[in-house]
C-alpha cells in the first residue's frame, strides 16, 4: 500500500499556517466533554498533557516512573535548537529547515520539518516564560552555542542540563494543571495494551507497578509519547526503563512502525569498562565545540600515555577528513569515523575501543577556568565514572546507541494509521529522517507537545462523539484478560535465565550485526538468531515473585519480550533498505573513501511496517518522500 | 573485592521489615553501586529468592529516581553524587555495607528500598510554576535577566527532586527541596509576580504532607547530590516574610 502523509501542498513557508486554518476546532464548552489519555511525561507527553489540560480537555497522564519529572528527556545535556538568529550569524527558519533535512540525509518529510523549524522560536519563548534558566550573557541576553551539523550558533542551553531544565518547565506546567484538576496524573503505570473499537483507539490497559493491578482507561483519543527503543541494544545511553513496549503494543494492534532501522549511535560516550556494565553514559555533543578527536597515527603508539605522543604522530581524523565541519561533523559521520580508526587498530584504552577527545588546545587557548564553566559538570561526571581527570589527560570516548529516528508512522497531524492514536516526540518517525542533529530532540518533543498536538487533536475530536465508548465495552475486558494471560505466562515458565541475561544476549546480537555497520550477511545472521532467542525466551525465562505486587523482574521480562519481537522488524528493515543513509550504514553501499551512498532512485521513501504476528512476515507499506524545497544532493561535510 | 551487605527488606507498605545479610562477591572497583546490587540480585533470582527492589532509571545521576541510605548517609556520602554514580572503588575488600530506604513519615515504603515520594509532587503542584499559558508569551529576550540572577536561578534549578534532603534531615523536612524551586522562580522576573502566593502555598503543602520543619541542621546540603546550598532556605525565609508583609 502507498501511504499518504496528508501534508499540505503549496508554498512551504505558509503550509502550517494554512493547515491550522483548515483544521476543525472544538469549541471551549465542548472540550470538557472529551477525555484524552497521554502516555509518557517527557518533553512531548508532559508538554502535551499540560497544554491540552489548559485548553479545557480532561487529560489523564501516565508514566512508569514514580514522578512525571523523571522521564528520560531529563538526561539531555547539550541544548535545544531554535532559529532565533540572535547571534546575527545567518540563521533563519529556512536554514534550520534545510540543515535538518540535510542532516537527516533526505529521509524526512519536508512539511513536518518546516513546521518544526517554524515553531522552534515559540519554544524558547515558552520556556523562558516558565522560568527555565537558560544561559545568559553579562548584558542579560540569551546565550547560544554551536552543535554538530550546523555552521551557525543556534543552540540554547542551561549548563549541561538543558533537558532537565526543559522537562522541569513542562513538569511545572503539568503540575499547574494537576492543581487545576484538568490533568489527572497516574505515576508508576505501564501501558500494556492499546484498546481499539471499530478500528479507532479508545483506551489503554495499564499495569499499576506498585500493586500489580491491571487497570482499564477509556479515552476519546490516545497520545503516545513514550520515547525511543535503542535499549534493544541492551547497552545504550537510555534509562533502564526505556522500552519499545507501549509503541509495540500499538503496533500489535495495527499501527505501522516506520523506519525502525534508523538508529542513532552517539559519538561521544564513555567507553564500556566491563561485562557487568548496565548502561553507557553519554557525554554531551557540546564537548565537540572545544575538544579535538584524535588517535595515534601508528598502531604501536596506542598503548603509550597520550601526553607522550608528539603532535606530529597524532591523527586528528575528523579535522583531516572533514575540514569545513571538523570536530562538529554530524553524529552518524563522527561515530563511523571513530569506529574506522578502532577497526584500523588505532583505538585507545581498554580493549582498544576508544578515541581521544582532547581539551589541551582549548585549555591553552581560553584557560581551564573557561572550560570548567562550559563543561564542568561533564568533566566531573567523567571523573566519577572513569577515575580520570580530563583537564590533565584527554577523555576517552566511543560511540553508543542513543536515539531512535524511527518510530510509529504518523501523518502530518501526528496521527498514526489508527484513527485517534497520536504519537509524539521520539516515539514517532516524523522529522529526523535517517539521522538526528544534536539539540533537535528537545526541539521536536516540545514542538509536538506545545504547538502541534493542541491543534491537530481537535481536528480528530471534532468529528467524533465524546465518551461514546467507556470501560464497560467488552474490548476493555478482552484486553485486560489478554494482559493478565501474558503476565501469567511469563511467571509460569520458571526457566533458568534471568531477563537481564537474555537482554544482554539480544543486545550482543543487535550490536554486532545491526549496529554501526550492517551487511546482508550480518543482517541475515541476526534474522536467524533473534527468533531463536525469542523461542528460548518463552521456554527458559525465569521471573520471580507474582503479578500482584511490585515486581521489577516481571517488568523487565515483559519489556524484553516486546524487544524480541521488535528486533526482528528492525533487522528486516535494515536488510530491505539496500542503501546507506544517515545512521543506517550498509557496508555494500559506500563510496571509495567510505562515505554513505544513498539510492534516491529506489529508496526515497519512509518504510512503514505492518506487524502480522511473531514469526510471520511483516508487510511493508511505503510513503514516497518528495523534495520540492531542498534539492536531493549528496550530503557533504567536507 | 567481597563485601558483606545488610539490606532493608520489606515485602509491602504494611509488612514488617528487617535487615537481611547478603554477600557481594567479585565486585569490580569500576562497577557502580547499582551494578553491584544487580549482580547480587542475579544470584538471588538464580536461587529462586526475591531480588532486592530498588528505584533507579537513568543511572547517570540526573533523573533523581535512585534513593538509598548507604551506611547511614543518603546517596552514600560522596560529595555531589547520586547512588547510581557511586562507584565501588570507594569501598574496600571485606567492608560491611548497610543499605536502607529513604526514612521519612512523608515517604511510605512501597517495597524494600522503594518509597513513595508523591509528597514532593504535591508540593510542586501547590505552586512550583509560573502561570503562563502555552503560546502567547513574550520573546525570550524581552526581559533581560542579569547574569547573577540567571546563575542563581540555575544553581537552585539543579535540584533533581530525589528527596535525599528529606532522608538526611532529622525532622524529615523538605525545606531544601521547596526552597530550591521557590528561589529559582523568585530570582527570575517571570516568577516574581507570583512569588508571595507561591512561597506560602508550597510551604503549607509541605506541612500538610507530613514533612517536618527546618531547624538548620544543614544535613540536607551535605547529602544533596546536586550541591543545592542552604542559602536557598534563607532566601525562602526572606520570601516568606516578604509575603507576610504583603510585598
Amino acid at each position: 500500500m502507498i501511504l499518504d502523509g496528508k501534508c499540505p501542498t503549496g508554498p512551504i513557508e505558509t503550509s502550517w499556517d494554512r493547515h491550522r486554518f483548515d483544521m476543525k476546532l472544538v469549541n471551549p464548552s465542548n472540550k470538557r466533554k472529551f477525555k484524552i489519555l497521554v502516555v509518557g511525561t517527557g518533553l512531548a507527553g508532559g508538554a502535551a498533557a499540560a497544554s491540552l489540560g489548559e485548553l479545557g480537555y480532561n487529560v489523564v497522564a501516565f508514566c512508569y516512573q514514580d514522578s512525571a519529572r523523571r522521564a528520560h528527556s531529563i538526561a539531555a545535556q547539550g541544548g535545544i535548537n531554535a532559529a532565533k538568529n540572535y547571534p546575527n550569524d545567518g540563521d533563519s527558519i529556512f536554514r534550520l529547515f534545510y540543515d535538518t533535512i540535510k542532516g537527516g540525509d533526505f529521509r524526512a518529510r519536508e512539511a513536518d520539518v518546516w513546521r518544526l523549524a517554524q515553531v522552534s522560536n515559540n519554544i524558547i519563548d515558552q520556556c523562558v516564560a516558565q522560568g527555565v534558566p537558560f544561559a545568559r550573557d553579562y548584558a542579560g541576553y540569551l546565550d547560544n552555542r554551536s552543535f554538530g551539523g550546523a555552521q551557525v550558533s543556534r543552540t540554547f542551553y542551561a549548563r549541561g542540563q538543558t533537558g532537565q531544565q526543559l522537562l522541569l518547565g513542562a513538569y511545572s506546567a503539568l503540575c499547574r494543571q494537576v492543581k487545576a484538576k484538568t490533568v489527572q496524573m497516574m505515576a508508576r503505570r505501564e501501558m500494556l495494551d492499546l484498546v481499539c473499537v471499530d478500528g479507532e483507539a479508545k483506551g489503554i490497559t495499564v499495569r499499576n507497578l506498585n500493586t500489580g493491578e491491571i487497570e482499564s482507561h477509556w479515552g476519546d483519543a490516545v497520545i503516545l509519547a513514550t520515547g525511543g527503543y535503542v535499549n534493544v541494544f541492551y547497552l545504550s545511553t537510555n534509562a533502564m526503563g526505556c522500552s519499545v513496549t507501549a509503541a509495540w503494543k500499538a503496533a500489535k494492534k495495527g499501527a505501522y512502525f516506520a523506519n525502525p532501522c534508523y538508529t542513532q549511535i552517539h559519538p561521544t560516550c564513555i567507553p564500556q569498562h566491563g561485562e557487568h556494565q548496565s548502561k553507557l553514559t553519554l557525554m554531551s555533543e557540546s564537548l565537540r565545540n572545544d575538544g579535538r578527536c584524535w588517535v595515534p597515527k601508528r598502531k604501536e603508539d596506542c598503548e603509550k600515555p597520550a601526553h607522550t605522543i608528539p603532535e606530529e604522530d597524532r591523527d586528528y581524523y575528523l579535522e583531516r577528513k572533514y575540514p569545513s565541519f571538523g570536530n562538529l561533523a554530524p553524529r552518524d559521520i563522527a561515530s563511523r569515523a571513530a569506529k574506522e580508526q578502532c577497526d584500523d587498530e588505532r583505538g585507545v584504552g581498554p580493549g582498544k575501543r576508544g578515541v581521544y577527545l582532547d581539551y589541551a588546545a582549548a585549555i591553552a587557548r581560553v584557560g581551564e577556568h573557561t572550560i570548567k564553566e562550559r563543561y564542568g559538570n561533564l568533566f566531573e561526571m567523567y571523573e566519577k565514572i572513569t577515575d580520570e581527570n580530563a583537564y590533565k589527560q584527554p577523555m576517552r570516548i566511543y560511540p553508543a546507541p542513543h536515539y531512535s529516528m524511527g518510530g510509529l508512522w504518523v501523518d502530518y497531524n501526528c496521527m498514526s494509521n489508527i484513527p485517534g492514536l497520536f504519537v509524539l516526540g521520539e516515539a514517532n518517525f516524523s522529522v529526523h529522517g535517517a539521522n538526528r542533529l544534536g539539540a533537535s530532540a528537545l526541539m521536536q518533543g516540545l514542538a509536538d507537545g506545545y504547538f502541534v498536538i493542541p491543534y491537530t487533536v481537535a481536528n480528530y475530536l471534532a468529528r467524533i462523539t465524546p465518551g461514546k465508548i467507556k470501560e464497560d465495552h467488552p474490548e476493555f475486558k478482552k484486553s485486560a484478560e489478554g494482559v493478565k494471560g501474558e503476565i501469567n505466562k511469563l511467571l509460569s515458565i520458571n526457566g533458568k535465565k534471568t531477563p537481564s541475561e537474555m537482554h544482554r544476549e539480544l543486545g550482543k546480537i543487535m550490536w554486532e550485526n545491526v549496529g554501526m555497520a550492517r551487511s546482508k550477511e550480518s543482517l541475515t545472521t541476526a534474522l536467524k538468531q533473534i527468533p531463536a532467542l525469542r523461542e528460548e525466551f518463552w521456554k527458559n525465562i525465569k521471573v520471580t515473585g507474582s503479578g500482584a505486587e511490585f515486581n521489577q523482574q516481571l517488568e523487565n521480562a515483559g519489556r524484553l519480550a516486546d524487544f524480541l519481537e521488535f528486533a526482528e522488524i528492525l533487522a528486516k528493515d535494515a536488510l530491505v533498505r539496500e542503501e546507506s543513509c544517515g545512521g543506517h550504514f550498509r557496508v555494500e553501499h559506500q563510496t571509495e573513501d567510505g562515505e554513505a551512498m544513498r539510492d534516491d532512485q529506489n529508496f526515497c521513501y519512509a518504510a512503514a511496517w505492518e506487524f502480522k504476528g511473531a514469526g510471520k512476515e511483516p508487510e511493508l507499506h511505503k510513503e514516497p518522500l518528495k523534495f520540492e524545497n531542498v534539492h536531493l544532493a549528496v550530503r557533504s561535510y567536507k | 573485592m567481597n563485601l558483606k551487605l545488610f539490606v532493608w527488606r520489606q515485602s509491602g507498605p504494611n509488612a514488617k521489615g528487617k535487615l537481611e545479610q547478603y554477600e557481594a562477591k567479585n565486585v569490580s572497583p569500576d562497577q557502580s553501586f547499582l551494578e553491584m546490587l544487580d549482580d547480587v540480585n542475579e544470584d538471588l533470582i538464580k536461587k529462586g529468592q526475591d531480588p532486592i527492589a530498588f528505584d533507579h532509571d537513568c543511572r547517570e545521576g540526573i533523573c533523581g529516581m535512585c534513593s538509598q541510605v548507604i551506611n547511614g548517609v543518603p546517596h552514600g556520602g560522596m560529595e555531589r553524587t547520586t547512588v547510581c554514580q557511586l562507584h565501588m572503588r570507594v569501598f574496600k575488600d571485606g567492608d560491611a555495607v548497610y543499605i536502607e530506604p529513604w526514612r521519612a513519615t512523608a515517604f511510605p515504603i512501597v517495597k524494600d528500598l522503594v518509597v513513595d515520594r508523591s509528597g514532593l509532587d504535591r508540593i510542586m503542584e501547590a505552586g512550583g510554576y509560573t502561570s503562563c499559558h502555552t503560546g502567547g508569551v513574550a520573546d525570550g529576550n524581552a526581559l533581560l535577566i542579569g547574569k547573577k540572577d540567571a546563575d542563581n536561578a540555575m544553581d537552585a534549578a539543579e535540584c533533581i527532586g530525589c528527596g535525599g534532603c528529606v532522608a538526611a534531615c532529622p525532622n524529615s523536612s523538605a525545606m531544601l527541596f521547596t526552597s530550591a524551586k521557590v528561589s529559582q522562580l523568585a530570582y527570575l522576573p517571570q516568577g516574581k509576580v507570583e512569588a508571595a502566593a507561591r512561597v506560602r502555598a508550597m510551604t503549607e503543602a509541605a506541612l500538610n504532607d507530613g514533612f517536618g520543619n527546618c531547624t538548620n541542621h544543614y544535613e540536607c546540603q551535605a547529602a544533596c547530590p546536586k550541591g543545592i546550598n542552604v542559602r536557598f532556605i534563607s532566601k525562602l525565609n526572606r520570601e516568606y516574610i516578604k509575603s507576610l508583609a504583603g510585598c
